[in-house]
């Protein structure tokens, strides 16, 4: 049935060629690295980073003034501005000193170098920690734990960031990215005010206004 | 004295069992990966540091586009038909079988919902391109409740699915005053965690 029906005769019955069943694998081989390598390549190159936050509830009966009651000596406040500009001040802002907001970057030597000089002591700790994590071989879990209790310090600087209308969404990254690189575990992203503008305001003016203001209570 | 005979060794091995080895990989690797559902709009998203990835399932995606308007996109053809089954009841639309069938067929979904009936008439290759050119984005009010579509599917999805993520995907030139609308709608409906998905940047020093 299967048999290949030989014609002539008996004679070279048994005799059949033997052929080589060997096939070569190589060409096989070479395809399938080529698309395992793209299966793997798309598998972890696709996903996509990811940053959580957490917003404050709005439903809590707080006012604003509650809200931004934080103490003045640990708050820094964040103003992203339009065309990739960004201001900020500490504490409470001063209306009559239009020095009093300063005008910093994006860049390394910008906001990061004024948040990291603020946050010098958890940083150094969180420094040291990871330090400890490396040598003695931590576990992730409480290397989260205690540098969680770290960055909780009395200490640490509260940022609240404000955004204005015409900042674009990869400010507002950016300044949050900034949190993230500094160690900074409370901030808030908060609406900005009617004051913030003016200073903002005030500040491209070079104090302008406030003589207005001086001018006015007179 | 007879010649040395060199014995001939032949240089071909055997790819046999590297073929079964790459052959078991790629079959797993295949398995475990999910196809990315297309988008509808080409987002440009910002860079970060953050190094957490996004889960793969239960996610609800929402796509900022740098005007403003926003497509929202859920994972799992079930949910998304229970989705629009319970936003519709709120507003008082009413959708056929094959309309419900045509929208879990597309993963990203972008237009009011006065729209969207005739949207989902359409055939199904065409829905996408004409969302995508004439569409205004899921209508998100910062003010007036019943208007604020945004939420609504929001719920809906949440309702739909317990664990779901939120994650935003906004593009990075984005208008500040967009993405608070949207923050500040999720901010009223208690969703007070979110994902802002972001790509790698590298960062000099070891913060």
């Amino acid at each position: 049935m299967a048999e290949v029906q030989q014609k002539d005769g008996g004679k070279k019955k048994g005799k059949q060629k033997k052929m080589n069943i060997r096939v070569d694998f190589t060409p096989m081989v070479d395809m399938n690295m080529l698309l395992l390598t793209f299966f793997m390549l798309c598998t972890t190159m696709s996903k996509p980073q990811t940053m959580e936050i957490s917003m404050p509830s709005n439903d809590k009966t707080l006012t604003e003034q509650e809200r931004d009651k934080v103490a003045a000596s640990r708050a820094i406040t964040i103003i992203l501005g339009g065309e990739d500009r960004v201001y900020y001040y500490t504490g409470e802002p001063n209306y009559e000193d239009w020095t009093s907001l300063q005008e910093t970057s994006y860049a390394d030597d910008g906001l990061r170098a004024m948040l990291l000089g603020r946050n010098q002591e958890v940083v150094a700790k969180i420094r040291e920690l990871k330090k400890e994590k490396i040598d003695t071989g931590m576990s992730d879990e409480e290397y989260d734990k205690r540098a969680g209790e770290i960055k909780d310090a009395k200490t640490a600087p509260i940022v609240i960031i404000k955004a204005t209308d015409d900042s674009t969404y990869k400010n507002l990254v950016d300044a949050l990215d900034e949190m993230h690189i500094c160690s900074i575990n409370k901030y808030a992203i908060v609406d900005i005010t009617e004051g913030d503008e003016w200073l903002v305001e005030n500040y491209e003016k070079k104090g302008e206004l406030t003589d207005q203001i001086d001018r006015d209570q007179m | 004295m007879p010649k040395v005979k060199v014995k001939r060794k032949s240089t071909a091995i055997d790819m046999t069992a590297m073929s079964d080895v790459t052959v078991l990989l790629l079959t797993f690797f295949m398995l475990t990966s999910t196809f990315v559902e297309p988008e509808p709009v080409q987002i440009a998203v910002p860079s970060s540091v953050s190094e957490i990835k996004i889960p793969e399932t239960n996610v609800l995606q929402i796509l900022v586009e740098a005007d403003g308007r926003i497509f929202m996109g859920v994972d799992g053809p079930a949910i998304r038909v229970a989705m629009l089954r319970d936003v519709a009841e709120q507003y008082g639309y009413e959708f056929t079988d094959q309309e419900l069938v045509n929208f879990q067929e597309s993963a990203f979904f972008g237009v009011p919902l006065s729209q969207l009936k005739a949207l989902l008439d359409l055939p199904l290759e065409d829905q996408e391109k004409i969302m995508v050119a004439q569409g205004t984005g899921v209508p998100i009010d910062s003010t007036a409740n019943p208007s604020n579509e945004f939420k609504a599917w929001v719920k809906a999805a949440r309702k739909a699915n317990r664990d779901v993520r939120i994650s935003i995907k906004a593009a990075s030139n984005t208008p500040y005053s967009k993405i608070h609308l949207v923050m500040s709608s999720l901010q009223d409906i208690r969703e007070n965690r979110y994902n802002l998905i972001t790509t790698l940047k590298s960062v000099a020093g070891d913060f």
